[in-house]
């Protein structure tokens, strides 16, 4: 058997047309050896699942710098759920106060990634937390 | 159930999955693709190749909607290059196409070259013919950002779109070699730029120094300007002209023909190669012939002989 590559979704939710951060987060996937989609500004979640069903990702990394992120995260992680597919891992990231983010973790986002976070730290999370799935 | 059989049911996540399958080199994807097999050959195939930063994505994503209008279900298969340092891609192409997702008439697939070279990915040719089986009329196939030899495109599509830009080089560009010679059609976008109507006009008199016999197809030279969906009716009618002149002229059938053997024949080289390699790496003699050829007392001709008569002797089937 052969060896999967990481296939992995960046995209950006919503309506900040910010994409420095997601364009970096690219970047370092790239560097990391996974393939990355990226799907560009102003996505609506349901572009944005249907875009990871259609590449086949291992994983779905969203980048929200609009204070939109307590209901764009689980409206994602809701319409996986309603495709069959939410065996992809959901992680988020930006200007995402601590306190909302048990609650995303609790609607199905694996992981929330404030300022600051290093992208090697991501690059790790991302070879422990996702697995190409079998 | 096996994926082909949920992919013929219109399982989406199933399509998605086996193109993953023959992307990863999987052995399973095989006997999929040998009970999908039955259900393909009946897409059109359209290439769109040009250098990178012409528009093609952008062109893609407007045929794709001039298609729907039309009626047709429409696959895209795009592919952008992996990098040869770390095994990575950014595909980015879908950044103009996204608006098509969740049209169910659409299935878009990013893929990378993974180290092909020739402006498509290994898997290319197997991908779309899922797409073909899922029963999506057109298949528009997206190739890398090419220079002037990356020309795979053409042995994969029925019609050939060279999109070009303003500004690309002079005259003798456009006469030299390669990519230029495998348009059944040239779109020059981006043409509110300054000096489209020039690179239009030197592609046409490059056109006309060509060789022709009666009956051949006349490449005709387009402008378009993807971005505000100028000129995208002008070219889908283009294209469908070439289309009806390869159905017409029996041209369809010899490309058909040519890419069912041209897949046969690379399937045969890759099966022949890993019978004999990986019985020689197993049982060493790989080595051995490596450690000859350095000390010199052999040469890689004579190994290559004698390991194929060592490895097919009384194989033989008696000539007819």
């Amino acid at each position: 058997m052969s060896e999967r590559t990481l296939r992995i979704l960046v995209g950006k939710p919503g309506l900040d047309g910010h994409d420095r951060g997601a364009k970096i987060i690219a970047r370092a996937f790239r560097d990391a050896g996974f393939e990355v989609i990226y799907t560009g500004l102003h996505q609506t979640p349901e572009q944005i699942i249907s875009a990871a069903i259609q590449e086949d990702v291992d994983a779905v990394g969203l980048s929200i710098l609009s204070g939109a992120h307590n209901a764009l995260l689980p409206r994602v992680c809701q319409l996986l759920k309603d495709k069959g597919a939410d065996d992809i891992v959901v992680f988020g990231g930006g200007v995402i106060p601590d306190d909302d983010i048990p609650g995303l973790k609790s609607a199905g986002v694996s992981e929330v990634f404030t300022p600051g976070t290093s992208t090697e730290d991501i690059v790790k999370w991302v070879r422990e937390n996702v697995t190409p799935r079998a | 159930m096996s994926l082909a059989h949920r992919i013929l049911g219109g399982d989406l996540r199933a399509a998605a999955r086996l193109m993953r399958d023959l992307d990863d080199g999987f052995r399973s994807a095989v006997e999929e693709m040998k009970l999908l097999y039955p259900h393909t050959g009946r897409a059109f195939i359209l290439g769109i190749t040009g250098p990178p930063g012409a528009g093609k994505s952008t062109l893609v994503d407007q045929l794709t909607a001039a298609y729907r209008q039309r009626g047709s279900r429409v696959g895209v298969v795009a592919i952008d290059p992996t990098s040869p340092f770390t095994g990575g891609a950014i595909l980015g192409d879908r950044i103009r196409m996204n608006r098509h997702a969740e049209d169910p008439g659409v299935f878009i697939r990013s893929l990378a070259t993974r180290g092909h070279m020739g402006g498509l990915s290994r898997s290319t040719g197997d991908v779309v013919n899922v797409m073909d089986a899922m029963g999506m009329d057109v298949v528009i196939i997206e190739t890398v950002g090419v220079g002037q030899d990356e020309i795979d495109i053409v042995r994969m599509a029925h019609t050939t779109v060279v999109v070009s830009v303003p500004g690309l080089g002079d005259d003798i560009q456009a006469i030299k070699a390669g990519v230029l010679e495998i348009a059944d059609l040239f779109v020059v976008n981006k043409a509110d730029r300054e000096g489209a109507d020039r690179t239009a006009r030197e592609l046409a008199s490059m056109l006309e120094m060509k060789q022709t016999k009666p009956g051949d197809w006349q490449p005709n030279v387009l402008l378009t300007e993807a971005s505000r969906n100028r000129g995208i009716v002008e070219m889908v009618d283009e294209i469908e002209v070439h289309r009806r002149h390869l159905i017409e002229s029996g041209a369809l059938e010899r490309i058909r023909e040519e890419r069912n053997a041209r897949q046969f024949m690379d399937l045969l080289k890759e099966r022949l190669f890993a019978e004999v390699y990986d019985h020689i790496r197993v049982n060493g003699r790989f080595r051995e012939i490596i450690e000859e050829m350095a000390a010199r007392r052999t040469d890689p001709y004579s190994a290559v002989e004698l390991i194929i008569t060592e490895r097919f002797a009384g194989h033989r089937t008696p000539s007819p």
